[in-house]
């Protein structure tokens, strides 16, 4: 019995311990959360803004808004981004990024990956580890893997400006990006996206009827100046799905960590009640065995 | 009139303004009040701000947009370096 009260003594202090991780871990990630969800609100007002002109542009525009980026061919060539964590332990984060870049790569565009014109670029360790050893058949982009250690814009831009430059090269002809959408600290989405051809743009409604009374000089003229805004609106798209990405690994990190302590507790809770147990049984049957004693002693 | 300078990174600059000079793809123009509504791409160059209180700041730019409408200027530039 003293070995099994000792035994439960050491689960308790390691569950403890383990335990202190975690919410350590919780919390610095909540910070680091805070921090990333920070730079989300600095791009917006900028992509804000950038979207603006568009729609200004797109309004005054006589005919058809058509840039190189936007015209769709017959799909030969496929890249696929994968933006992943570099760390693990933050719940089927990665899991369902990768879940979500293998149904591409494994249904929509199994036609192309038999024929080995799949390209994988990976940011984020996991999901490179994950298709270094699952999809080797595919082409592998891997110089961009660590860019989550700088994710400043100029930075992030030479991995879009490569893209871009790779599909009105015609090298690629469709770009899809498998990233972690973030909402909120317990909600991510894993999402696939298009990046490349840009889907047909609109021009929202409402905002026409505002710009429509102002009479824009554009400099160079329109058409000019969608091929140059064009690409400044998809780096930071791009720029969105890093960012994304990057609060929604700390804010699944979060919530594992978070469970983990509870369940910590859960199990802390259960061990004490057997110790105890353990305890009084220990005692009552020394007990029994003293006054056991003491009668055999009197009865002699 | 009012500008909000804007990189991709963080918001430089908003405030009141009585001029800005910038690099435009036709050339370098400056916006004054009451300038008429524009939309400009702009290139590698000086970007040159001159504050309500006739302070200057100035700083370069690799590429970026302005917009002006109604004395309101939205100024989006990239690669700062000040």
């Amino acid at each position: 019995m003293g070995a099994n009260l000792k035994e439960v003594r050491e689960r308790i202090t390691s569950v403890k311990s383990t335990q202190q991780i975690t919410k350590a871990m919780k919390m610095v990630s909540a910070a680091k959360l805070r921090k990333a969800q920070e730079a989300i609100t600095r791009l917006r007002p900028y992509a804000n803004k950038l979207n603006h002109m568009l729609t200004n542009i797109l309004g005054n525009l006589d005919g058809d808004a058509s840039s190189s980026f936007g015209t769709a061919r017959a799909i030969k060539q496929v890249a696929i981004v994968v933006v992943t964590s570099n760390r693990g332990l933050c719940g089927a984060f990665n899991t369902n990024v990768i879940k979500a870049a293998v149904a591409l790569i494994e249904d929509k565009y199994s036609a192309q990956r038999a024929a080995g014109n799949v390209t994988i670029l990976c940011i984020g360790k996991k999901g490179n580890e994950y298709f270094k050893k699952h999809h080797s058949d595919c082409k592998h982009i891997d110089e961009y893997v660590n860019i989550f250690e700088d994710l400043s814009f100029d930075n992030v831009a030479q991995v879009s400006k490569r893209l871009m430059n790779g599909f009105s090269k015609e090298y690629t002809d469709v770009v899809e990006v498998a990233y972690g959408r973030f909402k909120n600290a317990a909600t991510q989405f894993a999402e696939a996206d298009q990046f490349l051809p840009v889907p047909p743009m609109e021009v929202e409604e409402g905002a026409e009827e505002e710009n429509l009374n102002a009479d824009y000089i554009f400099e160079p003229d329109q058409e000019s100046l969608l091929e140059h805004l064009i690409p400044s609106i998809l780096q930071t798209k791009f720029q969105k799905y890093l960012l994304d990405t990057h609060a929604s690994e700390h804010g699944a990190r979060m919530t594992a960590m978070d469970k983990a302590t509870e369940n910590a507790e859960d199990l802390v809770k259960g061990l004490k009640i057997l110790y105890n147990k353990a305890r009084q049984e220990a005692i009552t049957s020394e007990l029994s065995e003293i006054v056991g004693g003491a009668a055999a002693l009197e009865g002699a | 009139m009012k500008i909000s300078v804007l990189s991709p990174d963080k918001s430089i600059f908003e405030g009141e303004i009585t001029s800005v000079k910038v690099p435009g793809a036709g050339g370098q123009f400056q916006v004054l009040n009451n300038h008429a509504a524009i939309v400009s791409a702009l290139v590698k160059g000086d970007v040159e701000i001159v504050k309500g209180g006739g302070e200057k700041m100035s700083f370069a730019i690799e590429k970026g947009f302005i917009e002006v409408l109604k004395n309101d200027i939205a100024l989006l530039v990239e690669g700062v370096e000040e």
